[in-house]
């Protein structure tokens, strides 16, 4: 029986010529991430280890982003733990003030993670590196100190649900649609446990920016790990960010899949997600009249540099409308050097907008940006959980770059093209 | 072993911020974490809860964030065991490696209340209604998990093997 994309790349990383769904294995891994939040945790679970140091200096990424530059004592205290661990373990890839970004735009960005790659990460979106044709999962912090402390990890080989993508992309519609309209589509727990891979002729028309939204919000499908195939558009990313060797794994032909779904790109339109499940989906054609206080454009999800061209496209010559507050965060140091030479910046904070140092901040409900009682915001984020931006009376609509763009210049939900 | 308490009962996708919400997780003492366990779903949680007490919900229970404050809050608040129809991923290999008792049981699932009495056979998987009388067959875990589950934990079951 065949394997899928997913299956193969787990049946090399356990040195087995063959893995069927439903299967336990251990894998050997490429790379173990955590953050800010959950390396603290990890750190403190290696220390009952009856095992010193860590498998591998290199192959350890810690990147102080979600609560940074540090908004309290607590989370400067999380920092200081996590950059000792550092220090006394000669991690390289450490990355803090100055050099972070939000965790799944940097490491594709700095070459840590490529085709072939097995990585876990105590966040859980970590899925995002199989736009790069990785399998790539998120963990909790016990298994990341596992990992950091033997190199390998226990999975449960998935099956898979495959996604037919077919066409082209309208304007101003882009990744973050075609992942809604999927979760809105099959749940969030539409792909539970499973491995959500892609494949069609219309993923060459997706930006490299586009996957990685994509496989980004594979885990609010409930999905395992999603994963796209390793196209020339793929490998001249690599290239471009990383020195290593890459190993590309493609389906089997005869693998077999749990389901299978055929998606018309050029039939999507825009989409947002009401609360508070990122499956409340509708078009924008069938929002209604909704007004919102705050727009939020950033995180792994959408803080990418064509998110911020589109959201500029929008902006250009425009105001944010009174009564609402946009903030804008790129996802990296390279992105906001970038959008700065672009002129991007300026057209922000001429319409507006203010723009950040790259944080995670409000996308959890941490800083910059919390939500008031009865608030409503338009957000590039990933969740729109109760509570999840502040107050739990507080509304989150998930959407696009140049959705959120454009309902900040009207102050409701708008189309881009109003 | 078994565990043995009244039931909080909740519904569909109780994802982890409402379980944890990320405003308290610049900590991560259990006591702390314990003090804020459901607090965006369920404010009386905590003054309610007692040790032993059990959590039952509908499908994708845990789904979200991989945040594992969101299983020690539960584990510290003195919750025994969460049954639910179905749980998100991470959450489900977070419990097991912080060794939070879990089980899969669509039919306890929809025949346990809020505030039954019930208990859990850890060893035959059997879950008791004390209330209505009426008992439910939970999922069995494979054998590799069950290997973790009674070294209490991931690292004691790596330990353990070197």
């Amino acid at each position: 029986m065949g394997m899928t994309m997913t299956q193969k790349i787990l049946a090399a990383a356990a040195g087995l010529p063959e893995v069927k769904a439903g299967q336990l294995i251990e894998a050997d891994l490429d790379l173990v991430l955590g953050n800010d939040i959950t390396a603290p945790v990890a750190i403190h679970e290696m220390d009952k280890f009856t095992a010193e140091g860590v498998f591998h200096k290199d192959k350890i990424a810690l990147v102080m982003d979600h609560f940074v530059p540090n908004k309290d004592i607590k989370s400067a205290q999380h920092c200081k733990c996590v950059r000792e661990f550092a220090c006394k373990h000669e991690i390289s890839n450490y990355f803090d003030v100055g050099e972070m970004g939000i965790e799944h735009a940097l490491l594709p960005e700095k070459g840590l993670t490529v085709a072939g790659d097995v990585i876990i990460g105590a966040d859980s979106h970590t899925c995002t590196y199989g736009a790069l044709g990785a399998f790539s999962t998120g963990v909790g912090s016990t298994d990341m100190a596992a990992g950091m402390a033997t190199g390998k990890a226990w999975f449960k080989v998935p099956s898979a649900i495959k996604f037919n993508l077919t066409g082209k992309l309208s304007k101003w519609v882009s990744g973050k649609d075609v992942i809604l309209h999927i979760i809105g589509m099959i749940g969030v727990d539409g792909a539970l446990y499973k491995s959500m891979e892609f494949t069609g002729d219309g993923i060459s028309s997706l930006s490299m920016d586009d996957r990685f939204t994509i496989a980004n919000m594979a885990i609010e499908a409930g999905g395992k790990n999603g994963i796209f195939p390793v196209d020339e558009a793929a490998v001249s990313y690599m290239k471009e960010h990383s020195k290593r060797e890459f190993k590309v794994y493609e389906a089997d032909e005869d693998a077999v899949y749990d389901q299978e779904y055929t998606i018309d790109l050029s039939a999507l339109k825009p989409t947002v997600a009401f609360p508070h499940l990122p499956e409340n989906t509708k078009t924008i054609d069938e929002v209604g009249e909704i007004e919102i206080q705050q727009v939020v454009i950033g995180s792994c999800t959408n803080g990418r540099l064509e998110d911020l061209r589109t959201a500029a496209k929008v902006l250009e010559g425009k105001k944010v409308k009174k009564g609402v507050r946009c903030i804008i965060i790129p996802a990296t140091q390279r992105i906001y050097l970038e959008a700065m030479e672009e002129g991007l910046l300026r057209t922000f904070i001429e319409a507006g907008a203010i723009v950040s140092t790259p944080t995670c901040g409000p996308c959890l409900g941490g800083y910059m940006g919390i939500l008031a009682e009865g608030e409503r915001c338009v957000s590039t984020t990933n969740r729109n959980f109760v509570g999840r931006m502040g107050h739990v009376e507080s509304e989150i609509y998930l959407a696009s770059p140049a959705v959120a763009a454009a309902s900040a210049v009207t102050g409701r939900i708008s189309a881009p093209e109003e | 072993m078994k565990a043995s308490g009244t039931v909080f009962k909740y519904g569909d996708n109780v994802d982890t911020d409402v379980i944890i919400p990320a405003r308290y997780l610049n900590s991560s003492d259990p006591k702390e974490l314990a003090g804020h366990c459901m607090e965006d779903i369920d404010k009386e949680f905590v003054h309610n809860v007692k040790q032993g007490d059990l959590i039952v919900a509908d499908k994708n229970f845990g789904c979200g964030s991989s945040r594992e404050h969101a299983p020690i809050a539960i584990k510290a608040s003195g919750v025994s065991c969460v049954i639910a129809e179905t749980f998100a991923r991470i959450f489900y290999r977070n419990a097991i490696n912080i060794g939070l008792p879990i089980i899969e049981c669509p039919e306890a699932a929809r025949g346990i209340e809020n505030g039954d009495e019930v208990e859990v056979d850890f060893d035959s998987g059997v879950i008791t209604n004390k209330t209505k009388g009426t008992s439910f067959q939970g999922q069995a875990f494979p054998e590799f998990m069950q290997k973790i589950i009674r070294a209490e934990g991931l690292v004691n079951y790596i330990n353990q093997k070197e």
